[in-house]
């Protein structure tokens, strides 16, 4: 991680124009090839705060920079090849005439050759696996299917910073497990992955560092599991923790020794594993 | 009598080479329980929902075999409008719910549209904004708000109409965790109380809902494979076997089975899975 940061918020407001104020002063900084989460409660900033990353919405206060573009005064055209949002709704992305046709679109201006342009859309419909609906009408997909082709129409443009909103939606494992290694193979090759999602379990297993949003501001910012075993930070921000890190904790009040960061499912077999083993023995020795 | 009876139903979308989406499905859903619908992407599990309030065939054209009862009227005769007394249905999107000029009167629209008193959809107005926690956005317009505020709105839409049977498409997808906690348990409540006779819901996290389903129905390329209650279902061959998000607690006990270290049943929930290490 270099040390001058890729994304720059500073003070940011953002008031919508029927007067509700969204964002009342949010500051944070994003590095090079980090995956960053941001989580909290319904209505918090999460949709808004990433909107001006690419500036589709602009700050009414503060500041947002984007490699030291302030995107107050940067062509949106500029920094939408720089920065692709895979919006929460996917129909509000959506709006070709054929899935084929989606992807398409989304690789002009690019200035790629006709070729180029063929080649990357067969390329992109089969690591998505939509090759069976290339003539198909977007709005004819399945939920789970939408979200997959609002992914990819992003993703075939290979923008340096990759933001998502609620990308696990209507996923189901195969479907998570693939969103889980794009995150990874993005960020391993230098792109930064911003992802705002309610999935506590995707969470903890893909996401090392989460930005906790409540109220228009930034309440928490740190490593996730650290965060998501925080009970009163999870209270505030509406969150609650995952599944592995409650059985530790419930373990421990009956009163057995669970090391303090099990949040894997690998980990947890591992250590119920002696835990059995040891009954078994215990048992077994017990009899006479 | 049945809530909802298939008999022999297919259905295929109209439009180019398309398949078969639901086919030979025989079910029948009985009132009093927690119904968890669940299957892989594109498994038909919207499309099963739309055939048990009539939006197929009569909005969603295509060729339908076979015919779906709702507590015996037949959904090709009977206006969708007609069965929404008896079924509601929130939509997959909420966007595609919603078009009132604010949450107020999208709350009101399907009670008024039922012929129902003023003073009674006054009431079920405040009762719903309450209950899905969204007072302070009342008098906004539903296309301005976040993703998860438009969710709760659709839901409060549908549970104005007090139907029978309240079918959720993926409820919590946009749902704070927290948030969809408290909704799933007030969707039990309105079950144990009897305001509603039967919950049947779409989802994918299926953490939240496993701990409150009294039955499984599981859907695979457009077919039913397994019906039943919900612990014979996750401790049977099919389950863990069709690509479904299994909760970790499942999973952990699933592993230590497998290595022959656990016999037992698997557990619902960490609560279930604490019973365990106990009774150890
Ligand atoms: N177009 C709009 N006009 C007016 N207010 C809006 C608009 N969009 C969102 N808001 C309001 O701004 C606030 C922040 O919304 P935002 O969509 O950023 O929340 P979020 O954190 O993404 O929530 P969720 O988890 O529900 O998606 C909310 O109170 C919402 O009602
Ligand atoms: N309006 C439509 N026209 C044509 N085909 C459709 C339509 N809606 C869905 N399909 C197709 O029917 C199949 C079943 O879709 P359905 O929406 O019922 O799946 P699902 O189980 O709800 O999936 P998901 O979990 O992704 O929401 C899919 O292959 C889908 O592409
Ligand atoms: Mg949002
Ligand atoms: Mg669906």
């Amino acid at each position: 991680m270099t040390s001058i940061p890729q994304i720059v918020v500073n003070d940011l407001q953002y008031h919508y124009p029927d007067g509700t104020i969204a964002l009342k002063g949010v500051s944070l900084n994003i590095y090079r090839g980090e995956i960053v989460g941001i989580m909290g409660k319904n209505g918090a900033g999460k949709s808004t705060l990433i909107k001006t990353f690419n500036g589709l919405l602009k700050p009414t206060f503060g500041t947002v920079y984007v490699e030291n573009n302030n995107i107050s005064d940067t062509f949106t055209s500029y920094l939408s090849k720089k920065v692709g949002i895979v919006f929460q709704n996917p129909e509000l992305q959506l709006f070709a005439n054929t899935v084929e046709d989606e992807i398409k679109f989304s690789l002009k201006n690019l200035n790629l050759s006709k070729e180029a342009i063929d080649e990357k859309i067969s390329e992109t419909l089969k690591i998505f696996d939509l090759e069976k609906y290339r003539n198909r009408s977007p709005f004819n997909l399945s939920g789970g299917e939408k979200k997959r082709l609002a992914i990819a129409s992003i993703m075939c443009r290979d923008p340096e910073i990759i933001v998502f909103d609620e990308p696990t939606i209507g996923q189901d494992a195969s479907g998570i497990t693939f969103i889980k290694q794009i995150i990874k193979e993005n960020a391993t090759s230098g792109k930064t992955v911003v992802i705002v999602t309610h999935d506590i379990e995707f969470t903890i297993d893909v996401i090392p560092r989460i930005i906790l949003m409540a109220d228009g501001l930034v309440v928490a910012d740190g490593p996730t599991h650290k965060i998501l075993s925080h009970d009163t930070i999870l209270e505030m921000t509406s969150l609650t923790s995952p599944q592995l890190v409650k059985f530790s904790k419930s373990l421990t009040e009956l009163g057995e020794k669970v090391p303090e960061d099990i949040f894997l499912v690998k980990q947890m077999v591992q250590y119920l594993s002696e835990f059995f083993k040891n009954e078994s023995r215990k048992r077994k020795g017990g009899k006479p | 009598m049945n809530l909802i009876k298939f008999e022999d139903f297919s259905f295929k979308y109209s439009g180019q080479a398309q398949d078969f989406v639901l086919k030979d499905i025989d079910l029948e859903i009985d009132q009093g329980k927690f119904i968890l619908l669940s299957g892989i992407t594109g498994s038909g599990k919207t499309s099963l929902v739309r055939a048990m309030n009539g939006l197929i065939p009569q909005f969603y054209h295509g060729e339908m075999i076979g015919n779906v009862f709702v507590k015996g009227k037949n959904t090709r005769e009977v206006p969708t409008s007609l069965l929404s007394k008896e079924v509601g249905l929130v939509f997959q999107n909420p966007e595609n719910q919603l078009l009132a000029m604010n949450v107020e009167r999208e709350i009101a629209f399907g009670p008024e549209n039922l012929g129902i008193e003023w003073n009674e959809i006054d009431s079920r107005i405040k009762e719903c904004l309450k209950v899905v926690n969204i007072e302070h956005l009342k008098k906004k317009a539903p296309f301005e708000l976040s993703g998860g505020e438009q969710q709760r709105v659709a839901i409060a839409s549908v549970l104005s109409l007090q139907p029978e049977l309240i079918i959720l498409d993926e409820p919590t997808s946009l749902l704070d965790p927290l948030g969809a906690i408290r909704i799933l348990l007030l969707l039990k409540d309105l079950l144990q109380e009897k305001k509603v006779s039967t919950i049947i819901v779409i989802e994918h996290r299926l953490d939240l809902v496993l701990p409150l389903s009294d039955e499984i129905i599981l859907i695979d390329k457009g077919r039913i494979i397994e019906q039943g209650k919900t612990h014979e279902v996750i401790n049977g061959d099919i389950f863990l076997n069709i690509g479904l998000n299994i909760p970790k607690c499942v999973s952990v006990f699933q592993t230590l089975k497998n290595d022959k270290l656990y016999q037992g049943k698997l557990p619902l929930s960490v609560q279930e899975s604490i019973e365990i290490i106990k009774m150890s």
